[in-house]
């Protein structure tokens, strides 16, 4: 599922001209400053923060929460004057609860499952690009195999076999999801490398783990940012792929993927079962790949 | 050429090996197997069912008998629809799947390359803008819920294709899941088309081509079209992984007889044998084709061959 | 002798997010039949864009306005298809680097006898004997086993060879070679500058060779033009201008080139930068760096007029000698 925003080519990019330009940090402050002036990436972000605001703070003032039954109201149109804003599901559940509790438990996932995939990213890609030689070199190729297989075959066999628990789910995902971090941060490991502070603290006798956490990692905050916004799509949607079918967030626990599967069958005769989830997954994409692109553009301005 | 090809071939063979390895691995450690049923079974059952499944043996003797079975194509016997063999179920599922994804990536590419290069020709004209919009629509829309909406409307609302399923022949019931599954591949190919033709329109031997006189359609075909696929055809391999794992989307919300709704199946019931052996054949098709991917790229680029 | 290329009023703009930009002002002149004629100037006075503009070759937001006639023809505002009939045939350029200058994906073959399909209608595999003979004319060693390569292939003096062979392979009326020599090693440049020599003299071309660097303009050419901030300053014979300039910014370019400057006694570079084409000084381009300036200056632009009544002519306000009046 990768590859909704390009991530590679972007990160690529990025790396080069930070590699190239010596005061790093500048560069990073002017392409914020893009980003800032591009109106779509702007909106975008800010309905995002209100989504994520919403659903973490909405489901402590709706009149229903996600899993209590309205045995009076099963199966029902949204209904103002019960505070069923969006209906209720077959179980008289109340879908506008269910679906923030849905679009938490997606934030959730992609959070930590993305914080995994950069922790391992970053641990791997410095540690190739410090050592570089034979080791870089059996690491990198371990990577170029990794990439051409079919990751999400992956995570569903981790998921059968290591049962259906939301965890699981995040370090799963995240687990195979760190290759495009790994390369962007060896590159510049490599180039660091080169620089005059880590010689310095090369002689003044600094192993190469405290080199690698006190020196090189600081560096690299600008990537890791942008990795992670790219990525958070691409988690989304791989888990509510996944528990779509079946295979993620259990009952009574809820996420949009859930929410889709439960509601596309019944789509026919209860549209808002389906169309609530799928309206705040789509608009979470749309944002979120508007923000990439916005990004891609406040990074690459030659590109326009 | 044929010495890189060579080359190629032979580096790919120990990555399916070590890919069965860990699968196997993986899968037989786990916790949990297919006979934890409901109810306990006797333990002389179990003990049977442990040999007939060569469960019976040390791990790397299974293994070894494994690897052997492969090579026979013999991938054993599926643990939960007991009469089949798992190379009798892939027979059955494999060509549907790759006529699934032949069609879709077919589709998919030539669309994809028609659009990006008209928007690239046509840059900041409305036909740019207008393909900039459309192929965001199935980028950020998932697989999975563009086929639910796509089986409501056209389904469900309008009725002019069927929901689902599919018997040999029944060319309609394939209309959706192979448009489905090529749309988000044609809009990748699209965008990279257009990125990389603008890019080569503007280097400095199209420019010279321009200065010899060679007239629009010329240049297009022959100095601008070879180097601008160069991007495109790398990520058709990738492109490639994501059109079979996207096959498992829409063969299961369309009901199609595949090997991906095999392996989500086989998962869903700890089919470990069946697991194993569609997982098998999924690397080995896509490593095969990033193989062939890379000849042609080598091809394109003579650059490569020389490294 | 007869004039192969007059420009008239030649203006290039271009469009930029919120301004337009013009990188060349009001510039004329005429080419005569095989003759050699230097444009000089800084990068960004406008000297690659104009012929740029009279090649059709402009990028997407620059706009050529005025008037190029190629015998009876006028290049500038043709639409692109009509100009394909004369470019490459009548008029060829070569540009700055040969590195990407040439398609990376074609063999050299290709590229050259395409050239000769297109304009002379020649078979291929006649264009193909054409094209291994005019390599061999540039000098090419083996030029059948060349032929075959790519361009990655070939070493950088190598390319730029198979481009002089491309653009001469039908003998056109004009050569216009933008910087030919700059991204080649100096060793590489006499050779390069020799070469355009003879063969222009033979085919009976008229060069037109964009540089920066007066050394190239010294051995070669017949005429010369340089240019400021978009516009013609100073133009004559090459003898003429290096012995007698008589606008500060010629002085200043000799003053600057190491061996023209040995007559001069010292190297003395122009102080400042040139001037962005966004923002051009008032009045005449060049006074915020000449030692020449006065009031007027600042306040008028100066036409490009007669010296002498002859050939010459010159854009500047300052009436007395350059000579004696050097300032440190």
């Amino acid at each position: 599922m990768a590859g909704l925003t390009g991530k590679d080519a972007v990160l690529s990019a990025y790396a080069e001209a930070l590699a190239n330009a010596p005061k790093g940090r500048s560069l990073t402050q002017d392409a914020l400053r893009r980003l800032v002036n591009n109106k779509a990436a702007l909106v975008s972000i800010f309905i995002l923060v209100a989504i994520v605001l919403f659903a973490l703070v909405g489901p402590y003032l709706l009149p229903w929460s996600f899993d209590k039954i309205d045995w009076a109201g099963i199966r029902k149109p949204p209904d103002w004057e019960k505070g069923h804003y969006f209906g209720t599901d077959q179980n008289g559940r109340d879908m506008l609860a269910r679906t923030l509790q849905g679009t938490q438990m997606s934030l959730i996932v992609a959070a930590v499952a993305t914080a995994v995939s950069v922790v391992i990213g970053v641990v791997y890609g410095a540690i190739a690009g410090y050592f570089g030689g034979r080791v870089d070199a059996l690491m990198m190729r371990f990577v170029d195999i990794m990439y051409a297989l079919p990751y999400i075959l992956f995570v569903i066999i981790l998921v059968v076999i290591f049962g259906r628990s939301p965890v699981l789910l995040f370090v799963g995902i995240g687990f195979l999801e760190w290759l495009t971090m790994a390369r962007i941060v060896r590159g510049q490991t490599l180039t660091l490398k080169q620089r005059e502070f880590i010689e310095a603290a090369k002689a003044g006798g600094a192993g190469p783990f405290t080199i690698i956490f006190r020196h090189i990692l600081p560096n690299l905050t600008g990537p890791v940012v942008i990795y992670a916004t790219l990525t958070i799509p691409e988690i989304i949607v791989t888990e509510s792929f996944l528990s779509y079918l079946g295979l993620g967030v259990q009952e009574p626990q809820t996420s949009l993927g859930t929410l889709i599967s439960f509601g596309a069958p019944v789509a026919e005769a209860l549209p808002w079962m389906l169309y609530t989830p799928a309206f705040i997954l789509v608009l979470m994409l749309v944002c979120l790949s508007y923000v990439g692109d916005g990004l891609r553009d406040a990074l690459d301005p030659k590109d326009r | 050429m044929l010495g890189y090809a060579l080359r190629r071939v032979l580096s790919a063979i120990p990555i399916v090996f070590i890919t069965i390895a860990v699968c196997f691995f993986i899968l037989r450690l786990a916790p949990g197997g297919p006979f934890d049923g409901e109810r306990a079974l006797p333990p002389d059952v179990l003990r049977n069912l442990r040999e007939y499944y060569n469960l019976d043996k040390p791990l790397p003797l299974q293994f070894v008998d494994y690897i052997l079975g492969v090579l026979r194509g013999d991938f054993g016997p599926s643990m939960v629809m007991r009469d089949f063999s798992v190379a009798r179920l892939i027979s059955i599922g494999l060509p549907f799947t790759l006529m699934l994804g032949f069609a879709a990536f077919a589709i998919g590419t030539a669309a994809g390359l028609i659009a990006g290069a008209l928007a690239a020709f046509y840059q900041n004209k409305w036909p740019d803008y207008l393909l900039v919009f459309v192929v965001l629509i199935p980028l950020v829309i998932p697989n999975f819920l563009m086929a639910n909406l796509a089986q409501l409307v056209f389904g469900v609302y309008l009725r002019w294709l069927p929901v689902g399923g599919y018997q040999p022949g029944a060319i309609l019931n394939l209309v959706m899941p192979v448009l489905i599954l090529s749309m988000p591949h044609g809009a990748r190919v699209a965008r990279l088309t257009r990125g990389s033709m603008i890019e080569v329109l503007g280097t400095n031997y199209v420019r010279t081509a321009r200065s010899k006189g060679l007239g629009t359609r010329l240049i297009l075909a022959r100095h601008a079209i070879k180097p601008a696929l160069i991007p495109v055809v790398s990520y058709l391999g990738p492109g490639l992984s994501y059109l079979l794992t996207g096959s498992l989307v829409v063969e299961q919300v369309f009901a199609l007889p595949g090997i991906g709704k095999y392996f989500i199946t086989a998962a869903l019931n700890r089919d470990y044998g069946l697991v194993l052996g569609t997982t098998i054949l999924y690397v080995f098709i896509i490593l095969a084709l990033n193989l062939l991917v890379d000849i042609v790229y080598a091809w394109l680029d003579p650059k490569v061959r020389y490294r | 002798m007869t004039n192969v290329l007059v420009v008239d009023d030649l203006d290039v703009t271009f469009a930029l997010h919120q301004a337009e930009v013009k990188a060349v002002s009001d510039l004329s002149f005429s080419l005569a039949a095989g003759e050699t004629m230097a444009v000089v100037g800084e990068s960004g006075s406008g000297k690659s864009q104009a012929f740029l503009a009279i090649m059709g070759l402009l990028a997407r937001n620059g706009r050529a306005a005025g008037r190029a006639m190629l015998g009876e023809v006028d290049l500038i505002g043709m639409p692109g298809d009509r100009l394909d009939a004369y470019r490459g045939k009548d008029i060829a350029m070569i540009f700055q680097d040969p590195m990407t200058s040439l398609n990376p994906s074609l063999k050299v073959r290709t590229q050259l006898a395409e050239v000769l399909v297109r304009h002379q209608g020649f078979a291929p595999d006649k264009a193909g004997r054409a094209v291994i003979e005019m390599l061999e004319r540039v000098g090419i060693p083996e030029p059948v086993k060349r032929a075959s390569a790519y361009p990655h292939e070939l070493s950088g003096g190598m390319r730029q060879r198979v481009m002089i062979a491309m653009a001469l392979l039908c003998r056109p009326k004009i050569l216009i070679a933008d910087e030919p020599t700059t991204a080649l090693d100096v060793t590489v440049q006499a050779q390069m500058l020799e070469l355009f020599k003879t063969l222009t003299d033979e085919f009976g071309t008229a060069l037109v060779l964009i540089t920066h660097d007066l050394g190239v303009v010294a051995g070669v050419a017949d005429r010369m033009m340089v240019m400021y901030g978009g516009r013609c300053v100073e133009t004559g014979t090459v003898d003429e201008l290096f012995y007698d300039p008589r606008h500060p910014y010629t002085l200043g370019l000799l003053h600057s080139t190491p061996h023209v400057a040995k007559r001069a006694q010292r190297l003395d570079p122009i102080q400042g930068l040139p001037p962005s084409l966004e923002r051009l000084p008032s009045g005449c381009a060049f006074h915020p760096r000449c030692a020449f300036r006065f009031e007027t200056c600042f306040a008028e632009r100066p036409q490009l007029l007669p010296v002498d009544g002859g050939a010459r002519g010159r854009a500047c306000w300052y009436q007395g000698s350059l000579k004696h009046e050097e300032v440190a």
